[in-house]
């Protein structure tokens, strides 16, 4: 590859914009946890924030504080605290890396903002085990560690079909948690103010999903990397007014990049689909990586997860249910590849990378051959790359960067 | 520009190939990579030049491949050494195959189409299982020299089986097997059929199988040992440790041979 290094990231102007709601989240959540009011519920990001909302808490997302511990390159001085007294480096890194900062007592949210001591303590957790067991061990552990209540639903995984007695068991589930929710928050559940969060919620995740479908153009206007941070609000303001403000914003921005046709890697000549986790210590070093070779990481599952199309205000309780199953990581092998299938011919995209995340099972689909099978039904050519969403010493830069050349230059010889 | 040259920086060593316009290798070296890859291109390129008999006015287009190909500064492009083994192993065996490369730090099987296009490939994945660098490690803890592997593996008419894939777990598997009182040359053996199962894992062996890299170079029993397993017939090039560095020297004469 002997084309010049251009490596540049080109900015996203709303991004001033993202920080300043992020750190209004953040301080909300603080304030909240030192004042003891409104009360502090943690949850698993795909789990039922809209109820938690509704019922008056502030919600902390403990995967998103995983996100953060990764692109920060702190999780590996947490990881093996949490490795010591015996959580495995085998299971999730969002976990030990979450777990092991909280023993240290150490977060880098105090770094980004001023007065913040540490992460907010939780009156509640409360999961939902569609994304894994592991949310579920999490917290758990911060139950027993806080004195605090964890509590909830577990979701039918691996699933084709959607059947209606998969629904109706989250439901009631879901209903159960609220006589909990009530005593903690001190408020009583008003439906009418669930209808109200979900709505806004819909509204967000709909913005959300036109900011991603914006990539369909060629060049496409944002790289998979930034849209990694980008979908922030979707995963902890969804429900709020501000991400759904937010995403009009970036996605005005992006139509306009769309206009000039200022694609997000200067003169694109391939298009690729990331399936998996980000790796996120090396989001910007695998960005200007992609850049210098003209490729655009154009979509993903990871951000598509938090496209929640189903909520419905009419029928809340049944229909957050359903759009927290059938998000890919609950469903089974052939709607996986389906899925990928749209993806691909969507995008119009010329490959598939694979990234397989030594700690992350449900997040790593290469494992049953996947990637051979789409290969031979789709003709186009995929790569696996071996890494982790936080754990960075099961990364081989060199080996996932030769890879990742080396499938470039396989593309180009076609 | 008459002369061409492909240097593979790999992590046990640095290879350096020049041809000419007619694909003719004029010199070839090995050296020893080392703490210093930049040292060992310069290394490498001069004993070739030097066995090429060419002038020091001589002027070569150079392409870099393997783990250290960016620090060869006189190189004018760089592959990545999955492209290199491709296109070399494909001069010699011009039919669709799948290249079996067994390297110093890893191991690759490529499978290359009738058209000498890449069709996909595959690399081990991080640990040492099944690459040169397991050799080594095996070697050590059995005090034998390398070079004395493969002769050992010949006199063997055991099949002992290393069963770990972890080389770690295998080193302690040999210590076991040495206290049970196997003989070395059983251990070499079973320590080449680990290395034999960790390819078959990897990818489908189907169609023509060609082997390359420093292990097959030194361990031509391992190659036998191969056959048997797959029951067919493996082609291997004729300087196979120097597979990759003569692709790049092909990609060289491609891009500025005319």
């Amino acid at each position: 590859m002997s084309q010049e290094k251009i490596s540049k990231i080109k900015k996203i102007q709303s991004t001033g914009h993202l920080r300043k709601i992020m750190a209004d989240y953040f301080y909300e959540l603080d304030r909240a946890a030192k004042e003891g009011s409104p009360k502090v519920a943690w949850c698993s990001s795909v789990g039922p924030a809209e109820l938690l909302l509704s019922l008056g808490f502030v919600v902390h997302y403990p995967e998103n504080h995983g996100a953060v511990l990764g692109s920060s390159r702190k999780a590996n001085d947490y990881i093996p605290v949490a490795n010591a007294i015996g959580y495995s480096p085998d299971i999730c890194s969002y976990l030990t890396s979450d777990v092991g900062s909280f023993i240290k007592k150490e977060t880098p949210l105090s770094r980004a903002y001023e007065g913040i001591e540490g992460v907010a303590k939780p009156d509640v957790l409360v999961y939902n085990t569609n994304q894994c067991r592991d949310v579920q061990d999490w917290f758990n552990w911060y139950s027993r560690e806080l004195g605090v209540p964890a509590i909830g639903i577990h979701t039918y995984r691996n699933i084709g079909e959607i059947k209606d007695e998969y629904l109706h068991s989250i439901v009631k589930q879901t209903e159960n948690l609220i006589p909990t929710l009530e005593k903690i928050s001190g408020n009583k559940f008003d439906v009418d103010k669930f209808r109200e969060v979900l709505s806004l919620s819909r509204e967000c995740t709909l913005m959300w999903k036109k900011v991603l479908e914006a990539n369909a153009a060629i060049p496409a206007p944002i790289s998979f990397f930034d849209a990694t941070i980008h979908m922030g609000p979707a995963v902890v303001l969804r429900g709020s007014p501000q991400a759904v403000e937010y995403y009009k914003v970036l996605l005005e921005e992006l139509n306009e990049k769309i206009k000039n046709k200022d694609g997000a890697v200067e003169n694109e000549k391939f298009r690729l689909y990331w399936e998996g986790m980000p790796i996120w210590g090396k989001l910007r070093d695998l960005a200007e990586f992609f850049i210098d070779l003209r490729t655009a990481v154009v979509a993903s599952t990871y951000c598509n997860s938090w496209i929640f199309d189903s909520f419905d205000p009419k029928d809340p309780f049944l229909s957050m249910a359903r759009a927290y199953t059938e998000i890919f990581i609950v469903r089974d092998e052939n709607f996986k590849e389906n899925y990928i299938e749209n993806m691909v011919n969507k995008y119009k995209l010329d490959g598939i990378l694979f990234h397989d995340a030594k700690t992350c099972p449900n997040n790593s689909n290469n494992r049953y051959g996947m990637p051979e099978r789409l290969a031979k039904k789709l003709k186009i050519p995929s790569i696996t790359i071996n890494g982790d969403l936080n754990d960075l010493r099961c990364y081989s830069e060199e080996q996932a960067k030769t890879n990742i050349e080396a499938f470039i230059e396989q593309l180009e010889s076609r | 520009m008459n002369h061409f040259a492909g240097i593979d920086v790999g992590a046990s060593t640095t290879k350096a190939v020049i041809i000419d316009k007619n694909r003719e290798i004029l010199g070839h070296s090995v050296k020893d990579s080392g703490a210093d890859f930049k040292a060992a291109a310069e290394k490498a390129f001069a004993e070739a030049k030097k066995q090429a008999k060419k002038k020091a006015e001589d002027e070569y287009f150079v392409v870099s491949t393997g783990y250290g190909r960016r620090n060869v500064s006189f190189a004018g492009d760089t592959k990545t050494e999955i492209s290199c083994h491709a296109k070399g192993s494909f001069y010699y065996f011009p039919e669709s195959h799948t290249l079996i490369d067994i390297g110093g730090q890893d191991s690759k099987i490529i499978k290359v189409n009738a058209s000498g296009n890449r069709t996909g490939f595959k690399m081990n994945r991080k640990c040492a299982a099944g690459t040169g660098a397991f050799l080594e490690e095996m070697a050590n803890r059995l005090k034998i020299k390398l070079e004395k592997l493969n002769e050992l593996a010949e006199k063997s008419e055991k099949d002992v089986q290393i069963g770990s894939y972890c080389t770690v777990f295998s080193a302690t598997e040999i210590l076991t097997k040495i206290r049970e009182g196997v003989e070395v040359k059983d251990l070499v053996k079973g320590i080449f059929h680990s290395i034999i199962k960790r390819a078959i894992e990897m990818d489908p062996l189907e169609g023509n199988i060609v082997m390359s890299g420093g292990v097959v170079a030194h361990n031509p029993f391992l190659v036998s040992m191969f056959e048997e397993k797959l029951e067919k017939k493996i082609f291997v090039p004729p300087l196979p440790q120097l597979t990759g560095a003569f692709g790049a020297a092909l990609f060289a004469l491609e891009e500025k041979g005319g």
